[in-house]
């Protein structure tokens, strides 16, 4: 395993199966060290967690659009500790908030785009036997697990779960109740997690490619995974540091964060004092922005191997994207003070802040323009996966866009923590990433199981999200522009210059609500698909890279005999060619 | 500028330093604009005319030019010229060309959960002594030391920021507590209150709060002070007001209050 290129794959069918005896159903389902399973523990665990983070703002959009009144039914059900006569407590509102923002990111978007779809598709598009690690992969989903398993505990502990944001942001966090240690031992399971996977990520994509698979024959996708490992093998570890640190100010007396002299609800804190608030939000957000990135990237690499195959011509600019990509990766470390503007930064910071931040804009444009005009002469075909994907793009248009006046720290002042800072990286987010998400599913699905999800339920599950999502989140950039503070329990309501725009939360809530019941087809679809989806081949969209020479789905080794990749990754519609697809692992 | 204001939905201008900050959010916004109809525009028309039923066959190459490097060119220049041009020395303005404290009105603002404590250092203008031991949270909530020949003339209010109409004012920002954030949305400011830390923020207000009435028909508008930084389960309420004087009016107001002063002065000695 020490040459990249000279992968030990068994050579023919009966010596892949001399090799492996049968699993009893534990270890073949459960505790698992084949990379797929893995993905799809993963990936199911990733989903569950977005429905539950998705139910715990809409629980939320309940109290903005109707401050004070009652929820009938749920209510009754949530208890008097946090929905007596079913009106929501401010405490109860700040514990969804924090965890709907932490279970998203950590526990939905980044186990599904990393966990998930890196460990299922990259092995297979590098035509790799397993991941490099095995043991090690397993061991990351249950660190994940047990993180997962810690943050939902945290909402029975007394007190409830973390209430101060999913920033955490100190002295708020540290003075705060039992779930907020929970949370900090959650997020160090979840922290560990991602570097085993990283290290995992980035030994397989070196070691373990195919024959004559280069770095610049990868499929994009596989750059993608490949720059966000080391971004998660960078970046998270001073938010581990800084996890036992605030740990530490909360259990063993002593002051990272917590400066003398903090007087609460007017009694003198005996502290040992001498601590900084803002040492916390630096190391957040070192960690907290090149994580923006590894939401972002793996998504733009599903993006970009659905919108060739549907297009069928090679990807535009491929050269250009994979430069831009590293770079953007580069950059993320460098912009993090950006969201701490308001901290009352000198010039020189803010100015180098400012710059690296409008700086990193660029290749994200130029991977977005490559993008569109990939479009340009193909033969586009409109199933679910490229709508989805097509979707992608406006949407985190939009997202990216909005990111400007916020690059731009004086237009920053009036719009900081407003409304329109949840529009931006929402649009990022959930209409971009989470589409780009469930193009994926839709995509690999195929591969996963053999067979095909069903395109009718498909198609209504895109255009009633793509309405619903803009419906969610649009508003919000007008509540944010008209000065409208982000985390209020009220939704604004105590303050005169909000009422104009207050009617806009009520949108807001119908849009989420809705865009709940638009997901039903797609959970439908999905469970249904595994057993009753129309059964399919192997290369069902007639695509060129890796994955699709395995069988659907592919048995525990991958590969009938191993891969060689001859050419790039996207040879569609090559001149003279017999079909309009050339896969790379033919000869 | 005032068209793109409202078709923005901006809250109603009261400073002198807003303007520039209305321009950078209004010109970016036209910039954003312009560049989303374009990409959108494009992606359409691809979407439309390179359909599989109208184009049976894909081309290899796609688009030969390059006019997509002018176009990504174009967005680096022209965030260029808003960063450089306005957005840094706009910021520097703000930052290190603070008006000295002898032309300015300085106030002490302190967050705490929930609530803003305002201190003016009354006509000596030296702020008296505080100490943590005297805190009171009803009587004395600054633990402001009437000892002190500097503090006597202080004057302290809750939730309530008077301000005179076209002078600079420099708040210094501090928190007892958890990090809270001074946003006044009709002045353009915004500025975190972080415990450890006394943080200057200045502006010029420039409409009185009467006029402000009588612009917006409002007879009972108030400006707002609203906490803009998450500082637990009373962040939605922690709500100020300012009220905006002109000169001779605030005068009036800070004298009444330097009554009040000697009135309890004098309780105590009788």
């Amino acid at each position: 395993m020490s040459q990249p290129g000279a992968v030990v794959v068994p050579a023919s069918h009966d010596a892949h199966e001399a090799h492996h005896e049968e699993l009893g159903f534990w270890r073949k389902y459960v505790f698992s060290v084949d990379h797929k399973v893995i993905g799809i523990q993963y990936a199911i665990t990733g989903l569950l967690f977005l429905l539950f983070g998705f139910s715990l703002m809409m629980l939320m959009r309940w109290q903005l659009a109707y401050p004070g009144a009652a929820l009938p039914l749920l209510g009754r059900i949530l208890g008097e500790a946090r929905m007596p006569g079913g009106t929501m407590l401010p405490d109860f509102y700040n514990e969804l908030g924090a965890m709907h923002g932490t279970i998203m990111v950590f526990l939905g978007v980044v186990p599904l785009a990393v966990g998930g779809f890196g460990n299922f598709v990259l092995p297979l598009q590098i035509g790799a036997p397993d991941m490099a690690f095995p043991r090690l992969n397993m061991l990351s989903y249950w660190a994940f697990f047990l993180g997962g398993v810690t943050m939902l505990a945290s909402f029975l502990v007394p007190g409830g779960a973390a209430q101060s944001g999913w920033t955490s942001y100190a002295p708020l966090s540290v003075l705060a109740g039992a779930g907020q240690t929970m949370w900090l031992i959650g997020m160090v399971f979840l922290i560990t997690s991602s570097l085993f996977g990283a290290i995992n990520f980035i030994t397989t994509t070196i070691q373990l490619r195919a024959k004559g698979l280069t770095f610049m024959r990868f499929p994009f996708f596989v750059w993608a995974q490949f720059v966000t490992a080391f971004l998660l093998l960078l970046a998270f570890p001073p938010l581990e540091a800084a996890a036992v640190l605030q740990l530490m100010d909360r259990l063993a007396g002593t002051s990272f964060f917590l400066p003398s002299g903090l007087v609460v609800s007017g009694q003198v804190l005996t502290v040992a004092g001498g601590g900084n608030p803002i040492l916390w939000q630096h190391l957040f957000w070192f960690l907290a922005h090149p994580e923006v990135y590894v939401l972002i990237l793996p998504a733009m690499g599903i993006v970009a191997e659905i919108i060739a195959n549907n297009t069928r011509k090679p990807l535009w600019g491929y050269r250009s994207m994979v430069y831009s990509l590293i770079f953007l990766g580069f950059m993320s470390f460098i912009v993090w003070a950006h969201h701490m503007f308001m901290t009352g930064m000198g010039t020189a910071m803010a100015a180098f802040f400012q710059t690296t931040t409008m700086i990193i804009s660029i290749p994200s444009v130029v991977i977005l323009t490559a993008l569109i005009i990939s479009l340009w002469g193909g033969s586009i075909r409109f199933n679910t996966p490229m709508l989805f994907a097509l979707g992608f793009l406006p949407m985190f248009g939009i997202g990216g866009l909005t990111g400007l006046p916020l690059g731009l720290n004086v237009a920053d002042i009036p719009l900081h923590d407003t409304y329109y800072v949840i529009g931006h990286f929402h649009y990022v987010v959930a209409p971009g990433t989470i589409f780009a998400l469930f193009a994926g599913i839709y995509y690999w699905f195929p591969k996963a199981t053999g067979r095909r999800m069903n395109e009718t339920l498909g198609k209504i599950h895109f255009l009633g999200s793509f309405v619903c999502m803009n419906v969610v989140f649009m508003p919000m950039f007008l509540m944010g522009l008209a000065g409208v503070s982000r985390r209020l329990y009220d939704g604004g309501a105590t303050y005169a210059f909000a009422q104009p725009v207050l009617h806009l939360n009520v949108v807001s809530s119908w849009g989420a609500w809705i865009l709940a019941i638009f997901q039903i087809p797609f959970i439908f679809n999905f469970f249904w698909s595994i057993w009753k989806g129309e059964k399919t081949e192997e290369n069902p969209w007639q695509a060129t890279t890796i994955e699709w020479a395995s069988p659907s789905p592919p048995p525990h080794g991958n590969f009938l005999a191993a891969p060689e990749a001859y050419r790039g990754p996207y040879e569609y519609s090559v001149p003279g060619a017999a079909k309009d697809f050339v896969p790379q692992y033919e000869a | 500028m005032n068209i793109m204001r409202n078709l923005l939905g901006l809250p109603a201008l009261a400073s002198a330093q807003g303007g520039q900050v209305d321009s950078l959010i209004g010109w970016t916004h036209v910039f954003m604009f312009i560049l989303f109809v374009g990409w959108g525009g494009f992606f359409a028309y691809c979407l439309v005319r390179f359909r599989r039923s109208r184009h049976q066959a894909a081309d290899y190459t796609g688009v030969k030019s390059h006019a997509s490097n002018y176009s990504e060119v174009a967005v680096a220049v022209i965030e260029a010229i808003l960063l450089f041009g306005f957005s840094i020395p706009l910021w520097a303005a703000r930052v290190d060309r603070v008006p000295s404290e002898s032309e300015a009105l300085v106030v002490q603002v302190t967050g705490e959960q929930f609530a803003w404590n305002v201190h003016y250092a009354g006509p000596d203008g030296v702020f008296g002594r505080t100490d943590i031991k005297l805190l009171d949270l009803q009587e004395n909530p600054l633990g402001l030391d009437r000892t002190d020949p500097a503090a006597k003339d202080d004057v302290t209010t809750l939730n309530q920021l008077y301000l005179p109409l076209n002078r600079p004012i420099i708040v210094k920002l501090r928190s007892k507590d958890v990090i809270h954030s001074f946003n006044l949305p009709e002045f353009r400011v915004k500025q975190d209150a972080i415990p450890g830390f006394t943080i200057p923020v200045w502006f010029t207000p420039n409409v009185t709060t009467a006029e402000m009435r009588t612009r917006t028909g409002n007879p009972e508008f108030q400006y707002e002070i609203a906490c803009a930084q998450l500082c637990g389960l009373g962040h939605y309420r922690m709500r100020g007001f300012v009220t905006v004087l002109d000169a001779g009016e605030f005068q009036k107001w800070m004298d009444a209050e330097e009554a009040k002063l000697k009135e309890q002065a004098g309780d105590i000695w009788r």
